[in-house]
């Protein structure tokens, strides 16, 4: 479930657990790599991602909220009549 | 017993939410030279439904569309005019130009391609009301020009309760600091208070029942300043028709007016009457006005639907990625990545969402004042004005106008040290906080929501016996809840309190489809199955009575 912090990349800043408008992180102490505590609780903003200073961020996207997708039949006939 | 915090934050107005509404109060509010605390339970520069960003802002622009009466006619007949006064839907489009110029000057590019832009949201043929935008900075913009004018900004906070004093006039609120694990009470003392928490999610079951939070609107926003208004006698309007969003099925926070595209079903065969090809002036307006779309046709075995956006030009397609990005939907766009969608030759899958309450709630006039002396509200928690981010944001500078000038020269009411509602509430929370077991919220969410999918359906039937009884076991879930839910953390005590939010919007819904008596758009009353002529252009409130709520029928505002 997101977010992932790669540890190796983290400098500990806080930014992620200041901005996540869903506390995810839930409150961590300063200088240390934040812990993931209420994943389930992720809205997939992905503001962390955007505003990590070191991309240090990743979304995982639970397969329940897979996109369903099938080709387009008016694309493959070429285009719609139109 | 959890703390009470000994210094009490004084101002003149206190903004209870610092989403796009709360924001552009406080702004306003300071302008009107109003001493201004804002309260967010996350941080406003990236909190509430616009937390990464929108692209469409109805905007009346008199060059652009003619008169108010043109633009008023048209805007009615969009989703955007629908359950709003006239009077208060005509104050608001005729400031929206003011704003979107401001917010142009601010940094937030309002004028795609260097002009303004209508797209999408629109009927061929018809004025377009919906101004295109890049939004994805717009929180970070609102909230530097809130700080710039000398807002305080108290994020980690949430407002739980109003205070008033025995003759019922505001003077502050209890406020819960979510910043650590262990929970703090702060108390703030004020003279006029504006609340905009947002819609009410998490009532009804999400689309994907194990996701709670995989809704369209915040999920941490579940009703808190519409039930904490009625609970000190705002009155509360529209609860009963249900609210409906729509877009990739179970990809649910992104919505469907970005999308250029055209509604399909699986063979092909277009589904609305608008469009032939997808068309980046109108968009498919399709489910704008028919959202249950989805859900109707797969119910009559004739979906699925799917949004069609193959036919684009590669210059559109590219404008389309990047909108994403301006709606703050780059989630959407990392996870087709990632599952190898490509919108030039796959259809996605739309469908109809959870019930919410957006644009349902405290009921305002033309000031964004409620029936309160010194209360205001703004923003989707509004329930008879068009919400979404052009609603939030005009209707919020207006409140915060109004609220400055009730403040000013007004002398504190009374004090909120010792004010009997923060102390029942702390020994309230207290006792979530001292149970060694028992149930956590989401087990009482999920009560919640099989209660009201099941006895207030917003898809389901509804009748007077499903709703009466529905009422009975939601009193019965919040009775066992206060005796028995369990928080472990500040955390946990802020997600509960929202599901009590949520459980007494609940029941305020029910109420209010009792007292329309009759079926109307998704509001279906299986003991009243048709639409009463004589109940066109009215509108449900309800108030807290001695008794209990007091439900009432009134004329919109033409």
């Amino acid at each position: 479930m997101p977010p992932i912090i790669r540890k190796e990349k983290c400098t500990a800043c806080g930014t992620c657990v200041q901005i996540c408008c869903m506390d995810v992180f839930g409150p961590c102490e300063k200088g240390a790599v934040p812990a993931v505590r209420y994943p389930e609780e992720c809205w997939h903003c992905r503001a962390c991602v955007m505003d990590c200073p070191k991309g240090a961020i990743e979304l995982e996207y639970p397969l329940a909220a897979m996109l369903l997708a099938m080709d387009s039949p008016v694309t493959q006939k070429g285009g719609s009549a139109k | 017993m959890i703390p009470i915090k000994e210094e009490i934050e004084r101002c003149d107005v206190l903004i209870a939410g610092g989403g796009m509404g709360g924001l552009m109060a406080a702004i306003a509010a300071a302008d009107g030279g109003a001493d201004v605390i804002v309260t967010e339970k996350a941080d406003t520069r990236r909190s509430g439904s616009g937390t990464t960003g929108n692209d469409h802002f109805v905007c009346y622009i008199p060059e652009v569309h003619g008169t108010l009466d043109q633009f008023m006619k048209e805007l009615r007949q969009t989703f955007a005019g629908k359950n709003a006064d006239g009077n208060i839907l005509r104050k608001f489009a005729s400031r929206t130009f003011e704003v979107v110029q401001d917010w142009h000057s601010w940094g937030i590019n309002m004028k795609i391609d260097g002009k303004w832009t209508f797209e999408g949201h629109a009927f061929p043929g018809h004025m377009r009301t919906h101004l295109k935008y890049d939004g994805h900075e717009q929180k970070s913009v609102l909230t530097r020009e809130a700080k710039k004018r000398g807002v305080r900004i108290l994020n980690k906070t949430v407002i739980t309760e109003l205070l008033t004093t025995e003759q019922g006039e505001i003077c502050g609120a209890l406020a819960l600091d979510v910043s650590r694990d262990e929970p703090l009470l702060r108390l703030v003392e004020c003279k006029a208070i504006v609340t905009a928490t947002g819609a009410a999610t998490r009532i009804y079951s999400a689309a994907t029942p194990a996701m709670m939070f995989n809704v369209a609107g915040c999920p941490a926003c579940t009703g808190a300043g519409s039930a904490a208004m009625y609970r000190v006698g705002a009155t509360l309007v529209n609860m009963d028709i249900p609210g409906i969003h729509a877009g990739p099925k179970y990809f649910v926070r992104a919505g469907k007016g970005t999308w250029i595209g055209v509604l399909r079903d699986i063979e092909g065969k277009n589904i609305g009457p608008f469009v032939d090809r997808p068309s980046r002036e109108h968009g498919d307006v399709t489910s704008d006005i028919w959202p249950s779309v989805f859900r109707d046709k797969a119910e009559r075995g004739e979906g699925p639907v799917y949004m069609d956006c193959s036919e684009l030009s590669e210059e559109d397609m590219k404008y389309l990625y990047w909108a994403f990005v301006c709606e703050g939907d780059t989630s959407l766009i990392e996870a087709m990545d990632k599952q190898g969608i490509d919108l030039r030759r796959h259809m996605v899958e739309f469908g109809s969402y959870e019930c919410s309450l957006q644009g349902r709630g405290v009921q305002i006039d033309e000031n964004g004042a409620t029936n309160i002396p010194g209360l205001y509200g703004a923003g989707d928690q509004v329930g008879n004005i068009l919400c979404h981010v052009s609603g939030a944001a005009t209707m919020g500078r207006i409140a915060g106008e109004n609220a400055a000038a009730y403040a000013k020269g007004r002398p504190q009411a009374g004090s909120a040290g010792g004010h009997p509602v923060v102390l029942e509430k702390q020994a309230l929370y207290s006792s979530f906080l001292e149970r060694d077991f028992g149930p956590g919220w989401k087990d009482m969410n999920t009560a919640l929501n099989q209660l009201m999918d099941d006895y207030a359906g917003g898809y389901n039937a509804r009748s007077e016996k499903l709703l009466r009884a529905g009422l009975k076991y939601l009193n019965d879930l919040k009775e066992l809840s206060l005796k028995r839910l369990r928080c472990a953390t500040a955390h946990e005590l802020m997600r509960a309190l929202e599901v009590f939010d949520a459980l007494q919007m609940g029941e305020l819904v029910c109420w209010s489809a009792l007292e329309r008596k009759e079926t109307r758009g998704n509001h279906v009353r299986v003991d009243f199955p048709f639409t009463n002529p004589t109940l066109n252009d009215c509108f449900v409130t309800v108030t807290k009575g001695p008794e209990g709520p007091v439900t009432a029928i009134r004329q919109a505002n033409p």
